[in-house]
């Protein structure tokens, strides 16, 4: 491929800001776990957590420094992992709306 | 057919090494492909068996030969067989590896190494699911549903787990080379319009096998955590779900179906084409039915649990996506009848396997918009019409479509020609013997014998004996081939480089192809199927 000539260094100084960031997140976590927020703790959590996810595969991973198809197949397999997860809970969601008989 | 003396090229594949070690550690993909042949085959006898005492057992309406344990893992394990280690491989790993390279004018895969890799994945998975026959069997059907799978049965849920998590890899990996070679292998001037419709329809096969596969191998998983460290997943009793199971496994194991069958669909198109001697009818229309296939397979899977507790309104989403999957499946039907139209149809034994293919995947198909509306799914679910219904797309098109391919493409594999009138009968034999056999079973289910069980009312036995007589058929029709292709290694007529006069870069090289494929790398100038124009009256 041609971008393999181009291969992108990252300072260090990178690796450790976004390691920071982590364990941030982890502690955030943690903290937020202690405080009650109803419905929001699930969405509060999963924001977290996929912000965190987003930054490994970002830098840690080197998508950020790769060629466009490999984020376009990410994507896609983020995307089909939508499909699972959106028409499960299709069924979750729903489950009351209308009963058999 | 030319009968002209024509001589076997004096060096390829198959005598390029003729020591054991040669084979095992080839990075070949043409001898890969008869590796997996080997395997499969085997697999497909073992499963063979299976099936054989089950149709033996429901000769009577007692359970008189099975106890009802044991009926439960003979009938596990000739789905666990036939689906993994058969249907799931059969036609990408032997002809998808074979020709791929072939048809698009490479020398071998992307990843000839990781190839070879998928192969002992492969073997190596199935050793874990062989063990588990001996060590207590499996009792949960192929399916694995929880929470028997993860708290009640007694059987190795585990080492047969563990088998079908490994083998996984092997098709994950089979369809990244797939992908990866389709996308940068190609020979010059072959552009993707030009693909053969056999390529297209294993890049689709490649997507479902990448991205679906995983979620079977985590659900998988998470079944054997849950069994070995009591996690309440799936178990109601501390806290689980058992209708999150049959989600994440049916993500799977739906497209797991268009795994099976759209590559015996390419290989209906290639000999549809060879056959009729024409241009496939809307070429792009069924290149992009495959891609339609894939995708919106994967947005179907809640029919299957219609009545197991998933909401009425998620059930019907699933019913009305259900519907619409029909449509692609039902272009590529009516365009192989359109390309047959006018054109110069040749019957020799693959367009009998096509013709084979086309009726019984019709009923198969037609049988799964019945199973996709709701209301008559619930009566029906869980009957022989569910069983008849699958076997239909299962084994009567997948395999159909399966040893139609590999009658048309032996001679290229092998150098030599069958028996053709051998292979006709075959074809014949295995239609009757499969409608015998499974046709009795819309029937049974209709009038509401369950599947799964060993006994049955008096009043079903007719159409049990029936089917069970149509088995019987059914094995001589698929022993027949395995006799008169083993006789034609030998003995056979040496087929020469293009037999059938078809078009596509596997027909340009020798029969058997060179180690390397071709002599030197092909520049394709000429649209897919590019047959002359048939003259009218004219026979071939
Ligand atoms: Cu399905």
């Amino acid at each position: 491929m041609a971008d393999h000539s181009q291969h992108h260094i990252v300072p260090k100084s990178t690796y450790y800001l976004i390691f920071t960031a982590l364990m941030l997140g982890t502690g955030l976590t943690w903290w937020i776990a202690t405080i009650d927020l109803g419905a929001m703790n699930n969405v509060i959590m999963l924001s977290i957590a996929v912000t965190k996810a987003t930054l490994v595969i970002l830098f840690f991973m080197h998508v950020k420094y790769s060629p466009k198809l490999t984020g376009t197949v990410i994507i896609g397999a983020v995307f089909w992992l939508l499909i699972m997860l959106v028409m499960t809970m299709n069924d979750y969601f729903t489950r009351d709306w209308l009963h058999f008989g | 057919m030319s009968s002209s003396t024509v001589a076997m090229p004096p060096t390829h594949y198959l005598n390029n090494g003729l020591t054991l070690k040669s084979w095992l550690f080839t990075k070949d993909h043409k001898r890969i492909a008869l590796l997996y042949l080997v395997a499969v085959t085997f697999f497909f006898m073992v499963g063979a068996a299976f099936a054989v005492a089950i149709r033996l057992e429901l000769a009577t309406p007692a359970g008189d030969l099975l106890s009802d344990e044991n009926y439960n893992r003979v009938f596990t394990m000739h789905g666990v067989m036939m689906v993994f280690f058969f249907l799931i491989p059969a036609v990408p790993a032997i002809l998808g590896n074979f020709l791929i390279p072939l048809q698009i004018g490479a020398k071998d895969l992307a990843f000839p190494k990781l190839n070879l890799l998928s192969f002992y994945i492969y073997f190596v998975g199935s050793l874990f699911t062989m063990y588990s026959i001996v060590s207590g069997g499996l009792d949960t059907g192929w399916t694995f549903y929880t929470p028997f799978s993860t708290v009640a049965s007694t059987s190795a849920v585990v080492p047969a787990a563990l088998g079908i998590f490994i083998n996984g890899f092997s098709g994950i990996l089979t369809g990244l080379n797939f992908i990866v070679t389709i996308h940068k292998m190609r020979a010059p001037g072959m552009t993707w319009f030009r693909l053969p419709l056999f390529v297209w329809a294993h890049y689709a096969t490649s997507l479902i096998q990448v991205l679906g596969t995983p979620v079977l191998a985590i659900t998988i998983v998470l079944v054997a955590a849950e069994r070995i460290f009591g996690f309440g997943l799936f178990n109601p009793a501390v806290g689980g779900d058992p209708v999150l199971f049959q989600h994440l496994f049916w993500f799977y194991s739906h497209p797991a179906v268009y795994i099976m069958i759209l590559p015996a669909m390419g290989i209906i198109s290639e000999l549809v084409a060879a056959s009729a001697r024409k241009q496939v009818f809307g070429y792009t229309f069924v290149a992009f039915a495959s891609i339609g296939i894939a995708v919106i397979g994967f947005l179907v899977w809640g029919h299957h649990m219609f009545v197991s507790g998933e909401s009425v309104y998620a059930a019907l989403v699933f019913s009305v996506l259900s519907f619409i999957v029909a449509v692609p499946s039902a272009v590529k039907v009516f365009n192989w009848i359109a390309t047959m139209y006018r054109g110069s149809v040749s019957w020799e034994t693959p367009m009998f396997y096509v013709a084979g293919f086309i009726g019984l995947f019709a009923i198969g198909g037609l049988t799964g918009l019945f199973l996709a509306s709701m209301g008559l799914d619930v009566h029906l679910t869980d009957t022989y019409f569910i069983v008849a219904h699958f076997h239909y797309v299962m084994v009567g098109g997948t395999i159909m479509g399966y040893l139609g391919g590999i009658h048309f493409w032996w001679p290229k594999i092998t150098g030599r020609m069958y028996n053709d009138l051998l292979g006709r009968v075959s074809a014949v034999v295995i239609f009757v013997g499969f409608n015998l056999t499974f046709f009795p079973q819309f029937v049974v289910g209709y009038l509401g014998m369950p599947r799964r069980y060993h006994a049955y009312p008096e009043e079903f036995q007719v159409l049990n004996v029936l089917s069970s007589a149509g088995a019987s058929v059914l094995a001589v029709g698929y022993l027949m081939p395995l006799f008169y292709l083993a006789y034609s290694l030998k003995y056979g007529e040496i087929a020469g480089d293009n037999p059938f006069g078809a078009v596509g870069l596997e027909w340009n090289t020798t029969s058997p192809p060179p180690t390397e494929n071709f002599k030197t790398t092909p520049v394709v100038t000429w649209e897919a199927y590019e047959y002359p124009t048939p003259v009218e009256g004219h026979v071939v």
